[in-house]
């Protein structure tokens, strides 16, 4: 009965959604007020109702209904209650459910929060939001039905991929959606504004909180799944140039050089078209990924069920919405007309800058990620593109990047001087070089430029804290002057400084780990030792375990210093014995300068068992980067004057800068 | 058919140890190092973007002990990455090698860069030509004005 | 003019991209499918032991008989040979082909079990327990079958099991034609 109800909520939000996808569109149109306020009923409904068809679907996992298809195929009765939860969206059909619902949430949101937008503004941009989510309520209705009903219905479930039972990948694709969705606003914005013909700063205000919130837990997003990499795949790596981690990198590469267009839009009127297409391409380059995960036209490790015809779908959506929204661009855009003029050496041509290598990057990614296809289909040939290609060509397009990073902060609008903005930064250049200088020579000259790589993050780290502390005058005025003053930095500057910093952590962690671990790989019998990065480590025994729904072997190690223990590692290999698939679960020591990394491999007959010690240099560093960089663009969200909805339009300069075309 | 055989195939060798084990590597810890290198930068055959160093696959380990074997035999780097070639094609190479082919992918990027970043430049340049404007000294009646302005 | 152009590249660039996409989707592409170098290039090293006991090893001097012959790697644990194995069979009785059976990483007793029980096809059979002969054919897995001509070039490269369809259409033809 509840799956029924579930599935009807979903065809009514359907219907919801086509209202809310077009009359408040009319409405915005005629400047009819009863149709645009149809808009945020219709959002708020339209929530409910897929907040209600997701609750049904938790019911059926959570009670192990299993006269439910997908039930059946995806969850077990003897899985832990949080894997039964977390099973709804490790699937194809309820992972598109979840995207449906956060959507729908979204949308909701704008029109909670966006009542000091203007209606005909609101109206567009909801109508907007609901027709994406007309596009993912028909493919879940008409090829994904997540509702649908076996007969007989069998005594158990085939239980959840074992792999995906982790608590970090259980949480890893609602933050990977909350981004992703969270650019269909930015998105909506920016076909509202090229409807309306009009960008400017009061527009750039209101996209901005928008788009920071997409981007923080995309980033968090990006962190877990590389964090769940690094502790699962049991060899120590945290990122793997896979087609599915190039898919959720795209749009965060795309975001982030949206996040810097817009501060040029909200402060010098200037870049409006460009800004318009990354908020357009961040969005698509989000559908893209979603495309390439499902469709079947390219391979990866973590492949959802794919079909062609589901491929057909999404790409017939894509080319709907992003073709529908480049056309619009490539009609409407050439009209918006750029403000303010500004010289190359300025905070503007530093933001450009920004722009360009981000966007290369992005391109680097892209072309990456697609060409075997390309050339497969074009030629028949067959190559692969994998990490040593992206290592050669996406890391050197970085060292600019970081290198301008620090300076641009310097520079004023308009026009600046390179060589003062320089001349603030000599500490953290000499920072770097020392930096880079020590990792070269403590390394035995292993991987040269790793340690340059090295004095990058340093440099990174130095040159935001350092623009931090110029700002606050700290050393040069009294300590209650420093105090009030950094009670007076707007929260963005803040949030500026700690996001720029926490690259250079994760830029620290990535080359530190990446460079500079060593391993050990051995096959040990209990009672055998080994020594190890420094310590001694001994096998102690290796017993079997029964899980819940698995049965393991679990190693005990223990690492002793000089005689005295240290730490003990209990490294396991567990067999889920419905999908009859090995797991490792490795044991990870840390004390967040390095982790020591242990996985209990295959027994070797009467040999024992291979033993896989990793000592990796900052490695936590990386995680602890990426959650700074959210975390960075969480204070700045908190920033007042960007507060939703807070800014009004028209009011002092903006009226006479912004020219409507209509 | 064949994409169940694939599968069929992953599955089979799916299940069994992890990557390089200690029984295929070499006393030489510089020739070691090595191999690790290149078995970084070869793909496994029958995996979905796993390098074969990081493959339990049959066939990955048939490859990590090949690539022992001809290090052992003191084959250059190249040769060993030929050797592969030879018999997988340049699929194998996780960095695809630069030719006709592959033109596009390697330069691609570099040149987003290059023609977006002169176009740039050039636009910035020409903008810059567009003499700003000196402020024209005030006329007679303007100065007039202002001198109204300013009087308390 | 030439700005408004500029702004018509996105969407240009997309319909390039889309259209590769339905290309691959409606082509039916295998993005799992590696190919293989071989075929067009003479055969590679054969070198193996002989399955079945007193028999001398395989050669290369088996691939240039001046008649065409199929290779075909194997092994007794792989579900999918057993599902092509009659295909052999057939072929080898009705057609009179020479086919080369190569068990691959499979114990020689229990390969030649697996043939006792289901017919052995194959003139000659060889033993590749480590796979090296497999390295140098450049197999994936499993069951692998080579066409191979009177001169010894490699003509068809099938990986994964033959079926039907590849009998008619593909391998009686070459057996005939040597192509």
């Amino acid at each position: 009965m509840i799956p029924e109800l579930g599935h009807f909520s979903l065809i009514l939000a359907l219907a919801v959604a086509l209202v809310q996808g077009t009359l408040p569109l009319l409405g915005a149109a005629r400047g009819d007020d009863r149709l645009m306020a149809l808009g945020r009923t219709a959002a708020l409904t339209q929530a409910l109702l897929v907040i209600a068809a997701f609750g049904a679907l938790t019911q059926a996992y959570v009670t192990s209904d299993f006269s439910v298809a997908n039930v059946v195929a995806n969850s077990h009765s003897a899985k832990p209650l949080i894997y039964k939860i977390s099973g709804v969206w490790g699937n194809h059909e309820g992972s598109m459910l979840l995207w449906a619902l956060i959507l729908a949430l979204f949308g909701a949101a704008v029109a909670i929060f966006g009542a000091g937008l203007p209606d005909t503004l609101r109206s567009r941009v909801l109508a907007i939001q609901a027709l994406i989510g007309v596009g993912f309520l028909a493919f879940l209705l008409f090829t994904s039905n997540p509702f649908e009903r076996v007969s007989p219905a069998p005594l158990d479930g085939n239980g959840l991929n074992p792999l995906l039972q982790d608590p970090g990948l259980a949480f890893h694709p609602p933050l990977l959606y909350l981004g992703y969705v969270g650019f269909s606003v930015t998105y909506a914005f920016a076909i509202a504004a090229l409807l309306e013909g009009r960008v400017d700063a009061a527009w750039a205000r209101w996209v901005r909180p928008w788009t920071l919130a997409a981007w923080c837990f995309l980033t968090l997003g990006i962190a877990l799944g590389s964090w769940w990499a690094y502790y699962i795949l049991g060899w120590g790596g945290f990122w793997f140039w896979d087609p599915v981690e190039n898919a959720s990198l795209m749009p965060w590469l795309a975001g982030t050089a949206l996040l810097h267009s817009a501060i040029v839009v909200e402060k010098r009127d200037a870049l409006k078209s460009w800004t318009v297409l990354l908020a357009i391409l961040a969005f698509s380059l989000s559908l893209l990924g979603t495309f390439l995960v499902r469709s079947g036209v390219l391979t990866s490790v973590h492949a959802f069920a794919q079909d062609p015809a589901r491929g057909m779908f999404i790409l017939a959506f894509l080319l709907f919405v992003t073709g529908g929204g480049l056309a619009l661009y490539a009609w409407r855009a050439p009209r918006l007309q750029g403000g303010g003029l500004f010289q190359p050496v300025s905070r503007e041509g530093a933001l450009i800058l920004n722009n360009l290598l981000l966007c290369t990057l992005a391109a680097t990614v892209l072309l990456g990620t697609l060409y075997p296809l390309f050339l497969d289909l074009l030629t028949g040939n067959k190559v692969s593109v994998g990490p040593p290609f992206f290592n050669a060509t996406f890391v050197p397009i970085c060292a600019p990047l970081f290198a301008a990073l620090c300076v641009g902060p310097y520079l004023g609008w308009k026009r600046a001087e390179l060589w003062p903005a320089l001349m603030h930064l000599r500490i953290a250049f000499i920072a770097a070089v020392i930096a880079a200088i020590v990792a070269a020579t403590a390394i035995d000259g292993r991987a040269t430029l790793a340690a340059l790589a090295f004095g990058f993050g340093v440099w990174l780290i130095a040159g935001s804290l350092l623009e931090f502390a110029g700002r606050l005058r700290v050393g040069r005025a009294p300590l209650a002057e420093t105090l009030r003053r950094l009670r007076a930095t707007p929260r963005s500057a803040l949030g500026m400084t700690i996001a720029h910093a926490a690259l250079g952590v994760v830029v620290l962690g990535a080359v530190a780990t990446a460079a500079w671990n060593t391993e050990l790989i051995k096959t040990m019998r209990p009672g055998d030792t080994a020594s190890f990065a420094g310590f001694d480590v001994k096998l102690d025994r290796v017993e079997n375990l029964q899980g819940p729904n698995y049965i393991a072997e679990r190693a005990t190690l223990t690492l002793s210093v000089g005689g005295r223990p240290y730490t003990v590692l209990m490294p396991e290999r567990r067999l889920f014995t419905v999908q009859r698939r090995q797991v490792a679960e490795t044991a990870i020591h840390t004390n967040f300068l390095r982790d020591i990394y242990a996985t209990l491999g295959e027994s070797e007959a009467q040999n024992g068992w291979v033993i896989r010690l990793y000592y990796n240099p900052l490695a936590p560093w990386i995680w602890l980067g990426a959650a700074l960089c959210a975390l960075g663009g969480f204070v700045s969200l908190s920033d007042r004057r960007l507060r939703i909805g807070a800014p009004q339009r028209g009011k002092g300069r903006t009226r006479t800068v912004a020219q409507p075309a209509e | 058919m064949k994409r169940l055989f694939v599968l069929v195939v992953a599955l089979l060798f799916a299940m069994p140890a992890f990557a390089v084990e200690p029984s295929e590597m070499l006393p030489n810890p510089a020739l070691e190092a090595r191999a690790r290198d290149i078995g970084r930068a070869l793909r496994c055959v029958v995996c979905q973007n796993q390098s074969i160093d990081d493959s339990a696959a049959e066939v990955a380990r048939d490859m990590r002990r090949a690539v022992r074997e001809r290090l052992a035999a003191g084959d250059r780097d190249e040769q060993v990455f030929a050797y592969m070639v030879a018999r997988y094609g340049d699929y194998v190479l996780l960095k695809p090698p630069f030719k006709a082919g592959t033109w596009v992918l390697w330069l691609g990027g570099p040149l987003v860069l290059v023609v977006a970043g002169s176009a740039l430049l050039f636009a910035a340049r020409r903008r810059r030509k567009i003499p700003i404007v000196p402020p024209q000294p005030l006329s007679d009646e303007e100065r007039r004005r202002l001198d109204a302005l300013l009087k308390p | 003019m030439s700005r408004r152009l500029l702004f018509l590249l996105p969407l240009v660039t997309l319909a390039l991209m889309a259209g590769f996409f339905a290309w691959s989707l409606l082509a039916g592409r295998d993005p799992a499918s590696i190919g293989s170098v071989l075929v067009g290039r003479p055969a590679p090293r054969l070198d193996v032991k002989a399955l079945r006991d007193g028999e001398p090893p395989l050669t290369d001097g088996l691939l240039k008989t001046g008649k065409p012959t199929i290779v075909n790697f194997f092994a007794s644990w792989c579900t999918p040979c057993l599902a092509e194995h009659p295909l052999f069979a057939r072929l080898a009785e009705r057609d009179g082909a020479v086919i080369i059976g190569i068990a691959w990483k499979n114990k020689p007793e229990e390969a030649r079990a697996w043939l006792k029980r289901l017919g052995d096809p194959y003139k000659f059979a060889g033993a590749d327990l480590e796979g090296r002969a497999g390295l140098d054919w450049g197999l994936s897995g499993v069951p692998e079958t080579y066409l191979i001509d009177g001169q010894g070039i490699v003509r068809r490269h099938f990986r994964g099991p033959i079926t039907e369809r590849d009998v008619n259409e593909t391998i009686l033809p070459f057996l005939k034609g040597g192509k």
